[in-house]
């Protein structure tokens, strides 16, 4: 096995959350009006991260917090050989009139955002929708699909694979970057 | 990355065909699709190029509405048969009708039809997947599928719970495929009717036999109700409805002589006044309306599943 090269961890992983987090704030101010949806599976611990350290920083911020399965719209069904088993999708709120703040953790092709702009829709059609993304690789795109919040951009083949690991699901914070997806 | 659930088979003829790991995926997926029918717009676009003709030889409300919703809210291109306004009439085989069907370039097929064994005939011809809405006395796996998820939502689990199939057993496709699917899931299946309509040797099957209702519904946990089939009856198998009702027609006296509250469901559609009293197909022990609203989230997950092993 293919050891991959840890790209951020430690303080320097924690810092760029929470510089994420006061771009957020810089813009949002008391986040009326706003959501915030994390999209299954790896978005959710990031966007899980991000609330928490907006509470952090001030208490009083409230905003509905969703989180939303893209399985279903997904434009690779039938062209892989079998279906992908869909996540839970919990979102009790609309985003009709409301601004979204959406987050995944890296930005690959698009076609993930593009999926997940889709099924957005379906709650409601929101004021304005932006991206976070903790990673952006930016020579990969597919799609015209440009995150406005990034936390660190890593430039890499297509070949290459990149993992971001969370302590509650990996046991440690760090964003990892491997030869390929097999290693 | 997400987990891969692939079904283990290609077409869904009975539930006799599909493991047990094929029930739980689609039991799993039939959760998603639940959230997404009870979302402001209740449609993904999954099936958007995938076209299914719905092929009813024989008459149905229920499923036919449900699978036609259900491929609809997966955004698939639909077209209907019915046998009785088609060229059926004037004497086309099946094989014919449906080849011709599918040169105009359709993935799947739901199919029911009177005579048993019909789905799986098809199978052995065309490539297009089958799925099964009935075939004669033989299978409705959709309508048995729907039956345990419907359990499972009421009770946690399907597994150690008791359930008893109370009427016609003989002629009822639902029971031979409830039988099938509640006992790959773990659960205790019993049969309850008269004589003449529970088939010998039903307990190689695995299912107990009752004759008396009322020990029935004391030993189950949920009792599934069907309806007498009077149109597959060439003879008579019970002297009249009328005392078919007073042996084994559920009536609120009864259910509140129980020593414990039993859930309550039917397949429809409901004779009220034979096999369930008013009251108790609308108390509240009745799931009979939850089990319509869960065939619609569990169509869409058997369509869902089987359409994506297609490759376009």
């Amino acid at each position: 096995m293919t050891k991959g090269r840890v790209i951020l961890k430690d303080i320097q992983f924690k810092l760029t959350i929470e510089r994420l987090c006061h771009q957020l704030i810089e813009e949002y101010q008391d986040f009326s009006n706003t959501c915030i949806i994390g999209i299954q599976e790896r978005g959710v611990p990031l966007a899980n991260r991000i609330v928490s350290a907006l509470h952090g920083i001030d208490k009083s911020l409230a905003f509905p917090y969703g989180k939303i399965d893209i399985t279903f719209y997904r434009d690779d069904f039938r062209r892989r050989e079998s279906p992908l088993m869909a996540s839970n999708t919990e979102m009790d709120f609309n985003v009709e009139g409301s601004r979204v703040i959406l987050i995944d953790d890296v930005l690959y092709s698009g076609r993930t955002i593009q999926a997940a702009l889709i099924a957005i829709s379906h709650y409601g059609r929101p004021s304005q929708v932006e991206l976070l993304n903790l990673v952006d690789r930016r020579f990969n795109r597919h799609l015209p699909i440009q995150p406005n919040y990034t936390g660190i951009t890593i430039d890499a083949i297509d070949e290459a694979y990149v993992k971001v690991e969370w302590d509650e699901v990996d046991g440690k914070d760090r964003i990892i970057l491997y030869p390929n997806k097999q290693s | 990355m997400a987990i891969v659930s692939a079904l283990s088979t290609k077409h869904l003829l009975g539930i006799k065909y599909i493991q047990t790991q094929d029930i739980e995926t689609i039991f799993k997926t039939a959760d998603n699709f639940k959230e997404v029918l009870n979302r402001p717009v209740k449609k993904v676009p999954s099936l958007r190029d995938v076209t299914i003709a719905n092929l009813f030889f024989e008459n149905s409300t229920r499923t036919k509405m449900s699978f036609e919703l259900a491929e609809k809210r997966l955004s698939a291109d639909v077209i209907n048969f019915s046998a009785s306004s088609s060229s059926v009439k004037k004497g086309e085989s099946l094989l014919d009708t449906v080849n011709n069907i599918l040169s105009m370039k359709v993935d799947m097929i739901i199919m029911r039809h009177p005579a048993p064994g019909t789905p799986f005939y098809l199978s052995q011809h065309i490539n297009a997947s089958i799925i099964n809405a009935g075939d004669g006395t033989h299978e409705h796996p959709t309508q048995a599928l729907l039956d345990a998820y419907s359990i499972r939502e009421k009770h946690g689990d399907v597994k150690g719970k008791k359930i008893v199939i109370v009427g016609d057993i003989k002629h009822s496709r639902v029971a031979l495929s409830n039988i099938f699917c509640l006992t790959k899931l773990g659960a205790e299946v019993a049969v309850c009717g008269p004589p003449t309509l529970i088939p010998k040797h039903i307990e190689s099957l695995g299912a107990t036999v009752f004759y008396d209702l009322r020990k029935a519904l004391e030993w189950c946990d949920v009792a599934n109700v069907l309806r007498i089939q009077l149109e597959r009856q060439d003879i008579k198998y019970i002297p009249s409805l009328r005392e078919y009702s007073m042996y084994y027609g559920i009536n609120t006296e009864l259910l509140n002589s129980l020593s414990k509250r039993i859930t309550i469901m039917h397949p429809g559609p409901i004779n009220r006044g034979v096999e369930l009293s008013s009251d108790v197909a609308d108390s509240d022990q009745s799931i009979i309306l939850d089990q319509v609203e869960n065939g619609v989230a569990v169509r869409m997950a058997v369509l869902y599943l089987l359409a994506g092993q297609v490759v376009t």
